[in-house]
C-alpha cells in the first residue's frame, strides 16, 4: 500500500469528480460565514436565484462588524456596519441557516467559536470566505478560506472546483526554550522562508516540538500558514484532538461518535509518506520573536538587530526593507527593545482563547500596565469570555490596566470604526501587521500574547522573561 | 461575467513584494454590503495623500498619467496575498485592470480573479522586469504575451475566462455524481452528516 499524507487522504476521501488538469471537484462538509463577507454571499446568491442546498451544514457569526465595547447593540462605530448585521440576521434566517448573533453564548471569531461548538472535526472539510479558515486544519481536517463567489458556490452545490495544492512538511524538532510559544515558532518560521515561502502549498506541521502542544497552540500555528502563502496548515490528529472535540455541541453522539472515533485514527500521515518540499527547524534555536516591518516575514528574535536594508542581497527585499522602516519609524540595526508604545492588543483568531488569556494572566498579575500605555483584552468568545471571567482573569487584566471586552475581532483590523491612532506603535497578538491594518498609518509589532503583556507593562518592547528587571 | 478578451494596454508596474489585499483594497473602504463603487478605495493608502481629502499623492505609480486606462499591472512576489478578501479584485476590476503579472500570488486572490474576469499571468521576475513601457498584447486563447512569451494557466481556469462561465453552473452538471458520492459517503461517514434543522 502506497504511504498517504493526511492531506492526500483528506483530499481523495472528499473527491467527487476528478476534472483533470490537477483540479477536482471536492465535497464541502462544513460552511461557515460571517457579517462581513458572508452576507454578500448570501445577497449574490439570492441575487442569482439560487438557494443554500443544505442549510443545517452552513453556520454564521457575528465577529468582523460588530462592536466589542460592553453594552454593544446594532450600531457600530464602523459607520454602515448596522447595515451588515442586520442583512446578515436577515438571510440568515430566511435561508435557514443557524446564525451566532450578539448575545448568544456562542458567538465569537468564527475560528476559535468553529472548534469550540464542534463543528470543526477531524476528516472535514471546512469552508469560509475568510483567509485564517486555516487555523481549524488544526484538527486534522481541511479547511481554507475562499472568496465569496466561491462560497456561493459552495453553498449552492456542496462542491468546490479546486486545483490541487502541493504538499510540504514543516517540522519542529527539539524543545522548545521556556516562554517560547507557537506564536514564536512561526514568526521565526516565516521570517526565515518568507511570507511567500508556502504559497501553492498545503502545509503540514509536525515534529517533537508540536506534539506537546495544546490544541489552542496547534492552532496558533496553523492560524499563521496563511501569512506564509500557504493554502492551508494542518496537523495529524492524535488524542489530544479526539480529546478536545468530545461532547462538544456539534460534535457527534453515541454510536456515531464511536464510528467517528475509529475513523479518525488513520488521519496522520503514514510514516515515510512522501512530501513535495519539507522543512526542518531546530526548535531549540526559536526565542521571543516580534516583527518590525509591514509583512509577518520581517521579523526578529529580540535578540538580534533590525537588519539594515543593505543587509539583502535580494534587491526586492532591500526596497521592501527600506519601505518598510520608513512606515514603522524604526531605524536599522538598533534593537526592538529601544522602542516605546503607545498600545497593546490581546484578541484575534492567532491568540485568544482561554489557555492564552491564562498565560497572560500569570504575567500581569500584581503589575500594572505602563503610564500612557492603552491596553485592550478582547476574548476570542463569548465562551471564551465567560470561563475567564469564572476564573477571575478578568480581575487580574482590570486591575492591571487593561479594558475588558466583549468577543469580536475588535481591532485586529481597521473597519473605519475604532481604531488605534495616527502613527501610534502598537504591540498586537494579532496576525497581520499590514500598513494601516489596526488604523491609519498605525505601526504593529505581531508578537505572542505574552509578549504583548510584557511589553504592555514595561511600555516598550520586550520579552517576559526581562520584566524581571523593569 | 463577460468572456475575457485580447487586451492591448500599457502596464502599470508596481514593482513592490508582498502587495497585500489590505493595501489593495483597505479595510475602511468597505463600506456597504456591496461589489460595487470599490475602484475609488483601491490602493487608498498609497494612492492619496494622508490629508483625507482623498487628495492623488504623485509618488504613487497609479496616478502617473502615462498609466492613465492601463488595464494591465505588473508586481512583485505573492501578490493579492493577506485576506481573502474579494473586494480586491472587484476593485481592480472596476478600475480597469484585466491582467495582473507577477511571479506568484496569494491563492485565495488568485482563485478570485479568475471568477471576475481578470487574467492572472505567472512570470518571472526577470521576464517582467523585461517589459519594455510600451503597449502589451495579450492574447489568452494562445496563452502569449506579444506573441511573443508564453505564460501557463491550468485549462479549467482558462475556460471559466474564457467563457465567464459561472461555476455554479459548472458544477450544477455534476449533480447526479455529487448526489450518487454522497449517499456511498453517508454510510462510510454517517458522523459528518449533521440532522435538518426544524
Ligand atoms: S480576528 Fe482578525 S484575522 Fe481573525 S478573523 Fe477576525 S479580522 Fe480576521
Amino acid at each position: 500500500m502506497t504511504k498517504k499524507t493526511l492531506f492526500d487522504k483528506l483530499w481523495n476521501s472528499h473527491t467527487v469528480s476528478d476534472l483533470g488538469g490537477g483540479v477536482a471537484l471536492l465535497y464541502i462538509d462544513r460552511i461557515f460565514l460571517h457579517e462581513r463577507t458572508g452576507s454578500i454571499s448570501l445577497i449574490g446568491l439570492k441575487d442569482r436565484g439560487r438557494k443554500v442546498a443544505k442549510p443545517e451544514k452552513v453556520f454564521c457569526t457575528m465577529d468582523h462588524i460588530v462592536d466589542t465595547v460592553p453594552g454593544r447593540t446594532d450600531d457600530t462605530t464602523m459607520q454602515g456596519g448596522r447595515e451588515f448585521i442586520e442583512l446578515t440576521r436577515m438571510a440568515t434566517k430566511k435561508e435557514g441557516i443557524r446564525l451566532f448573533d450578539i448575545g448568544d453564548q456562542a458567538q465569537g471569531i468564527v475560528h476559535v467559536i468553529s472548534p469550540e461548538q464542534g463543528i470543526i472535526l477531524p476528516g472535514l472539510t471546512l469552508v469560509c470566505p475568510d483567509s485564517h479558515t486555516c487555523t481549524q486544519g488544526a484538527f486534522g481536517a481541511l479547511a481554507w478560506g475562499i472568496g465569496s463567489t466561491e462560497a456561493e458556490q459552495a453553498l449552492a452545490t456542496d462542491v468546490l472546483r479546486v486545483k490541487k495544492p502541493r504538499t510540504m512538511l514543516v517540522r519542529f524538532e527539539g524543545e522548545l526554550s521556556v516562554g517560547v510559544t507557537a506564536k514564536d515558532m512561526m514568526l521565526h518560521l516565516i521570517s526565515k522562508y518568507s511570507a511567500s515561502g508556502a504559497v501553492g502549498y498545503a502545509v503540514e506541521f509536525a515534529g517533537s516540538a508540536v506534539s506537546p502542544l495544546s490544541m489552542e497552540s496547534r492552532m496558533t500555528l496553523c492560524n499563521m500558514a496563511v501569512e506564509f502563502g500557504a493554502f492551508t496548515g494542518m496537523i495529524s490528529v492524535d488524542q489530544k484532538t479526539v480529546d478536545f472535540i468530545e461532547g462538544r455541541p456539534f460534535a457527534p453522539k453515541g454510536d456515531l461518535w464511536d464510528q467517528a472515533k475509529k475513523n479518525w485514527q488513520d488521519l496522520k500521515s503514514d510514516y515515510g509518506a512522501k512530501f513535495d518540499n519539507e522543512i526542518v527547524i531546530d526548535a531549540s534555536k526559536i526565542s521571543t520573536t516580534v516583527s518590525w516591518g509591514t509583512s509577518p516575514g520581517q521579523s526578529i528574535s529580540l535578540n538580534e538587530i533590525i537588519p539594515s536594508p543593505k543587509s539583502f542581497k535580494d534587491q526586492n527585499k532591500k526596497i521592501a526593507a527600506e519601505n518598510a522602516q520608513k512606515y514603522m519609524a524604526v531605524k536599522p540595526e538598533t534593537w526592538l527593545h529601544e522602542l516605546t508604545i503607545d498600545a497593546a492588543f490581546i484578541g484575534s483568531c492567532t491568540n485568544s482563547r482561554l489557555t492564552d488569556l491564562r498565560r497572560v494572566s500569570y504575567i500581569l498579575k500584581g503589575r500594572k500596565v505602563a503610564q500612557g500605555v492603552r491596553a485592550i483584552c478582547v476574548p476570542g468568545s463569548t465562551k471564551v469570555k465567560e470561563e475567564a471571567e469564572a476564573e477571575g482573569l478578568d480581575h487580574i487584566f482590570i486591575e492591571a490596566g487593561f479594558e475588558w471586552r466583549e468577543s469580536g475581532c475588535s481591532m485586529c483590523f481597521f473597519a473605519g470604526g475604532e481604531s488605534f491612532g495616527f502613527q501610534e506603535r502598537v504591540i498586537s497578538s494579532t496576525n497581520r501587521n499590514f500598513e494601516g491594518r489596526q488604523g491609519l498609518e498605525t505601526r504593529t509589532h505581531i508578537a505572542s500574547p505574552e509578549t504583548v503583556a510584557a511589553s504592555a507593562i514595561a511600555g516598550y518592547i520586550c520579552a517576559a522573561k526581562d520584566l524581571e528587571n523593569v | 461575467m463577460e468572456g475575457f478578451k485580447k487586451i492591448i494596454s500599457k502596464a502599470i508596474p508596481l514593482l513592490r513584494i508582498n502587495v497585500n489585499t489590505d493595501a489593495i483594497i483597505p479595510s475602511r473602504e468597505m463600506k456597504q454590503v456591496s461589489k460595487q463603487g470599490l475602484s475609488r478605495g483601491l490602493f487608498a493608502g498609497w494612492r492619496y495623500k494622508l490629508n483625507q481629502r482623498r487628495e492623488p499623492n504623485p509618488d504613487f505609480i497609479l496616478n502617473d498619467t502615462a498609466y492613465k486606462d492601463a488595464q494591465i499591472l505588473l508586481s512583485g512576489d505573492n501578490f493579492g496575498c493577506g485576506s481573502s478578501r474579494e473586494h480586491a479584485v472587484w476593485a481592480l476590476h472596476e478600475y480597469g485592470i484585466r491582467v495582473i503579472i507577477a511571479p506568484s500570488f496569494g491563492d485565495i486572490f488568485y482563485k478570485n480573479c479568475i471568477r471576475n474576469g481578470i487574467l492572472p499571468i505567472l512570470l518571472s521576475e526577470q521576464d517582467i522586469s523585461q517589459l519594455s513601457d510600451n503597449e502589451h498584447k495579450i492574447t489568452l486563447d494562445n496563452q502569449m504575451i506579444n506573441d511573443e512569451i508564453s505564460f501557463e494557466i491550468a485549462p479549467a481556469d482558462k475556460k471559466m475566462l474564457v467563457d465567464g462561465l459561472d461555476d455554479i453552473e459548472l458544477n450544477l452538471k455534476h449533480t447526479s455524481d455529487i448526489r450518487l458520492w454522497e449517499n456511498n459517503d453517508r454510510m462510510k461517514r454517517p458522523w459528518a452528516y449533521l440532522s435538518k434543522l426544524k
